[in-house]
């Protein structure tokens, strides 16, 4: 992994801008930010307490090359995909997107933060949506919870025991789903196999751009 | 022949059993009254959400997304795809505008679709179930099978933001949107002046980042107490699962006494449309809506 990231660097040398215009999802946009700060102001007010780099800080650091303290930030890993700066930019930059892109991509090269709760989310999620083609939303609590460990797992499952009660009763949490009974997809396999094809698809097309940097 | 046909992407969060279970049924009895037809997509999947951009990157998630518009093209030809979870309309939305526009991304979408024996003619249009209400029926048209207003009944309308932004509902502002407003209000219940919205409830970061969440869940909340409001009324099945479930531990963390129920748009319409308790999925609420439960019992 953090070869891929000593690679990239040199692929890229001083360029970081293109680095992302090429590599992170709707990086092209980018250089259409007018620094104008819309956008910072717009995440909600407890998650923006959390950035230590709002959407327009990131992208005027990404502009003057602070490339690894842009990939090893947190501060996209807040994004509650709320989309209110999205509507709101002048230059009509897709800043959700681009924020999703750069974390992802940080993902990619192994520089996202270690156990980084969001990232964590990410993956559970969708490790648990495609293994059946549907979600099995008391597993994936599950593994939300126990995450930290078994100890810290426990104490948060007894916290969260009265909001999953509730749900029990109201028959919103199927208990069965826990044994691996629950919703699935009739061709499973037709869609692994899609997911696999569509993975290799999109490594080799990031592939050919660097190539080609 | 019903008067409009669509094909129903319900996604996971409605299926049977699943968290917002009782959306699903008051959405059946609705439609049921207005005399519309949604056919389960056959075999759909899940889209994959918003929250999966880290670990699925981008294809990926176009082609979830995909698979299930040549699944409703080929089995449910010329319908249009109906959503009721705001993440799946967003993300399905999302992919087809991709789509769309990038040659590049469909050749390889109808690559990876291969692999699953699929692929796309035309992609169907995307909607939300309250745009077929809206845009395809009318406030005129929801309001004749109402036989019981809700009279009296005073609701904040909670927008949140995925059924409102980036794309929204057509004509409404990003900052005030007004059709839940409307919707309450066609079935003759009062909309309060609520401030808070399109305020975000923190989304799938709840789980993540609770703390965070639970303080704007809590703003959400007590805004909706202060416009004099007595519940609250969502059209997404997370904004009604975040700002039900987590009141107990906001009451334990700040002391507050909340205890305020949260609705779906569609069970209001169910129960104006003289619907019961159980048509109207009350009994899923896990804070229990005791007003409209005895409304239903007249
Ligand atoms: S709102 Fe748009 S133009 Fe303004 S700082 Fe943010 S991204 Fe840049
Ligand atoms: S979408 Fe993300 S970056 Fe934009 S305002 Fe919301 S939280 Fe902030
Ligand atoms: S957005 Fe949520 S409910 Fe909709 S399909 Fe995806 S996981 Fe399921
Ligand atoms: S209010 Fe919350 S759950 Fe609803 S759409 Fe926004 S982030 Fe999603």
């Amino acid at each position: 992994m953090s070869n891929m990231n000593e690679q990239m660097a040199a692929k890229y040398k001083n360029n970081f801008l293109k680095e992302i215009e090429e590599q992170a999802e709707m990086g092209d946009w980018v250089k259409m930010c007018m620094q104008c700060g819309v956008c910072s102001g717009s995440c909600p007010t407890n998650f923006h307490a959390g950035w230590d780099h709002p959407p327009q800080e990131i992208f005027m650091m990404i502009r003057a090359g602070k490339r690894e303290e842009v990939l090893t930030s947190n501060s996209m890993w807040q994004c509650t995909s709320c989309y209110n700066c999205y509507v709101r930019c002048p230059r009509k930059v897709p800043i959700t997107h681009i924020m999703h892109g750069i974390a992802e991509y940080a993902y990619r090269l192994g520089l996202a933060p270690k156990m980084q709760p969001s990232l964590h989310l990410s993956q559970t999620f969708w490790n648990n949506a495609t293994k059946h083609g549907r979600v099995n939303e008391v597993q994936l609590t599950q593994s939300l919870y126990f995450k930290d460990g078994i100890g810290a797992g426990i104490k948060k499952a007894m916290e969260m025991k009265d909001v999953a009660l509730g749900l029990v009763k109201a028959k919103r949490l199927n208990i069965m789903e826990a044994l691996g009974g629950g919703h699935k997809c009739k061709d499973v396999d037709g869609i692994h196999k899609m997911l696999a094809k569509a993975k290799e698809l999109e490594a080799k097309r990031k592939a050919g751009k660097a190539a080609g940097a | 022949m019903a008067r409009k046909e669509y094909a129903f992407y319900p996604g996971c969060s409605s299926q049977k059993g699943a968290s917002a279970s009782n959306y699903l049924t008051s959405v059946e009895s609705m439609c049921k009254t207005l005399d519309i037809k949604i056919t389960e997509i056959p075999d759909w999947n899940c889209c994959g959400a918003s929250i999966s951009y880290a670990e699925a990157g981008e294809l990926p998630r176009h082609a979830m997304n995909a698979r299930n518009f040549a699944l409703a093209e080929s089995n449910l030809p010329g319908q249009d795809i109906v959503a009721t979870c705001a993440a799946c309309w967003l993300g399905a939305r999302e992919s087809k505008e991709r789509l769309e526009h990038n040659d590049r991304l469909m050749a390889d979408t109808q690559e990876a679709l291969k692999e699953a024996g699929l692929n796309i003619k035309t992609i169907p249009e995307i909607k939300h179930m309250v745009e077929v209400l809206i845009e395809d029926l009318g406030y005129d048209e929801l309001k004749k099978p109402v036989k019981k207003p809700l009279n009296g009944m005073k609701f904040a309308g909670y927008v949140g933001c995925q059924t409102n932004r980036p794309f929204g509902i057509h004509g409404e502002s990003f900052e005030n949107p007004v059709y839940l407003d409307k919707l309450i209000e066609t079935v003759g219940g009062e909309a309060t002046p609520y401030d808070q919205k399109v305020t975000c409830c923190g989304g799938a970061l709840a789980f993540s980042e609770p703390d965070k969440a639970q303080a704007q869940i809590k703003d959400i909340i007590e805004a909706a107490y202060d416009s004099g409001a007595e519940m609250l009324v969502t059209p997404c099945p997370l904004c009604q699962a975040n700002t039900e479930v987590y009141q107990g531990q906001i009451n334990k963390k700040y002391g507050t006494k909340f205890q305020m129920p949260v609705l779906y748009y569609s069970q209001l319409m169910t129960l104006a449309y003289g619907g019961s308790a159980k048509e109207a999925g009350l009994d899923g609420n896990v804070i229990r809506a005791r007003k409209l439960e005895e409304f239903a019992g007249k």
